[in-house]
């Protein structure tokens, strides 16, 4: 069965040789995989958020398990684009699988500086903006939570990369997510990926402490699933351009539901931790999914949710 | 270094120690072999049964106690719902387990080298006195709260002296560390080689030693980690100047795969 998808944006695509995408900061520069699988096997790989100047993230304990899920706080701990650029970028097959660079910065120009670099370095294929990351105290979800801001950010980084496709990834942590979509949207984004984590916290009752030095955390794995599952839902209503889908997914079928409410691709996150393999397990899994489920074509399952 | 690979693997036996029957919190995991080329002594790995399902998402890691053509054995105590969970395993149940992850201890057949074990610190110094070419230039100092047939001592190789020390009221700690002091001063005279394993306050006390009188140490730390390959960012370590790579001095370093072995005067505790 052909698997392929094209995720067709306003100015550019995305083509990918199965839906399976890696999700930034749970998949390092990839090659920390490697030895658990074929990295040219996987639909697509996006890698640690990147900023213009490494990064030391926050203080320690900025992870924590929660019941079928986890907090962090890492705060975009990254050594920055040039080092990404250099040593890291040569080492990953994006010949044979797009590699996408998420960037972070923290004002509009700074985004554009960030997005010019990447759209002209050869091997990245397209660019993924972090605006909703809710463990940085400066720009991420501030950029993420407000339509203008989130629309500013999205245009300086659309102008600014005129050669790739740019993807917005979008915040739960909003009232209308659908809202948010259509503004970068209509700002000029090629496509969008939808969700990010959730804010949360944990507290640790004999110590009377949080359970993370940044007291606040970002939520993800299946415990984040149903919400992800509604977010994709309305904002592949909401918009005409192609949305990945993230939050919780663990196994093939996870994969069809996320395809089935609207998501063209999806990107896996947490269930790296839950085994460094998942996502290539995901891959060879998908087609017997697909059988399992009188799935002919993926373009078919695509938004076919029926309700009531 | 042996490529790594995540496996499932089958649950041989699962054998409790110190006191017997429903009570014992301390385990010896035994699983079958995963196709690994090879493993260092120092080496951990991650071990997720397949009962955690989707509620108990993080593998736990664990210092490989010992890898044999048969088998694989972890030793483990249990401290949280993940490790309650493992004292439930019986034999054929199914465990996903990857590695061997890390570095690994130094080896240093003809040095004078001293482990210093505080607890379940001790587990993966079994795999590295079996393993030692000249077991006798070794020596071990034990540190430990509950009582000794609680570890797995028996199984550590019978040319290695070994000291214990239990812990069970407030002067026993003194005279543990007072003897620590005088075993590292001991053995940076001799120009040995010091390495330990063993909870935050105990390492902190190894390395204050070490940096004191000039010992050749080190570290395996156990931070808390997500994934054990690099990507997580959880269990960063702060490095100082005199970190081998000069753009990451200073910086943070991931415990998984930059450690968990480290030299004393290379981190920050």
């Amino acid at each position: 069965m052909d698997l392929s998808v094209t995720l067709r944006g306003r100015r550019h695509e995305l083509r990918l040789k199965n839906p399976v995408m890696t999700a930034s900061g749970t998949f390092g520069y990839g090659t920390e995989f490697a030895p658990y699988g074929d990295l040219s096997r996987l639909g697509g790989m996006v890698v640690k958020g990147l900023s213009l100047q490494p990064r030391d993230g926050n203080p320690c304990p900025r992870i924590v398990e929660t019941t079928a899920g986890m907090l962090n706080a890492v705060g975009l701990q990254n050594d920055g684009v040039d080092s990404f650029l250099r040593d890291k970028l040569p080492r990953l097959p994006w010949e044979q699988t797009p590699v996408v660079a998420n960037l972070y910065a923290t004002s509009a120009p700074e985004f554009a500086e960030l997005a010019a670099r990447l759209d002209e370095a050869e091997g990245v294929a397209a660019l993924e903006v972090n605006i909703s990351c809710p463990n940085v105290k400066q720009g991420g979800i501030l950029f993420g939570q407000d339509p203008a801001q989130a629309a500013a950010v999205t245009r300086a980084v659309v102008d600014a990369a005129p050669h790739k496709p740019v993807i917005v990834k979008l915040s739960p942590n909003v009232t209308d997510i659908a809202g948010m979509a259509r503004a970068v949207a209509d700002a000029g984004a090629d496509m969008l990926s939808c969700i990010n984590t959730l804010a949360g916290m944990a507290v640790d009752v004999a110590r009377r402490a949080p359970r993370l030095a940044n007291v606040i955390g970002g939520l993800s794995g299946p415990a984040i699933k149903p919400v992800a599952l509604r977010c994709v839902w309305q904002v592949a209503r909401a918009v005409d351009i192609p949305v990945i889908g993230i939050g919780g997914i663990t196994t093939a079928e996870n994969i069809l539901e996320f395809i089935l409410v609207g998501a063209s691709a999806v990107q896996i996150g947490t269930a790296s931790f839950m085994r460094p393999d998942a996502a290539f397990a995901l891959v060879e899994d998908l087609p017997e999914a697909c059988r399992r489920l009188d799935v002919d074509s993926l373009d078919d399952l695509r938004g076919a949710l029926v309700t009531g | 270094m042996s490529q790594q690979s995540s496996c499932l693997l089958t649950v041989l036996d699962l054998v409790p120690f110190g006191q017997t029957g429903q009570d014992s919190r301390f385990f010896a995991l035994r699983l079958t072999r995963p196709d690994w080329d090879g493993w260092r002594p120092g080496q951990f790995v991650m071990v997720r049964p397949v009962s955690f399902g989707l509620e108990i998402p993080w593998a736990r890691p664990f210092g490989i106690c010992h890898m044999t053509a048969r088998h694989l054995i972890c030793f483990f105590q249990v401290q949280g719902k993940g490790t309650q969970r493992m004292a439930a395993l019986r034999e054929g149940d199914k465990v996903r387990v990857w590695g061997p992850l890390g570095n690994g201890f130094a080896v240093e057949p003809e040095t004078p080298t001293l482990l210093l074990a505080g607890g379940m610190g001790i587990a993966p110094f079994v795999g590295y006195v079996n393993q030692h070419p000249k077991p006798w230039n070794v020596a071990m100092l034990f540190g430990h709260r509950e009582p000794l047939s609680c570890y797995p001592v028996d199984s550590i190789n019978e040319h290695v002296p070994l000291d214990s020390l239990r812990e069970t009221e407030p002067g026993d700690l003194d005279n543990l560390i007072f003897t620590l002091q005088e075993r590292i001063r001991d053995n940076a005279e001799q120009k040995g080689l010091v390495l330990a394993c063993g909870p935050l306050p105990f390492l902190k006390t190894v390395r204050r030693f070490a940096l004191e009188y000039g010992a050749r140490c080190q570290l395996s730390l156990e931070n808390r980690m997500a994934c054990g390959v690099g990507a997580c960012l959880g269990c960063v370590t702060r490095t100082t100047e005199t970190w081998p790579v000069p753009a990451k001095r200073g910086g943070l370093v991931q415990t998984c795969n930059h450690g968990p072995i480290f030299w004393a005067d290379q981190i920050e505790l």
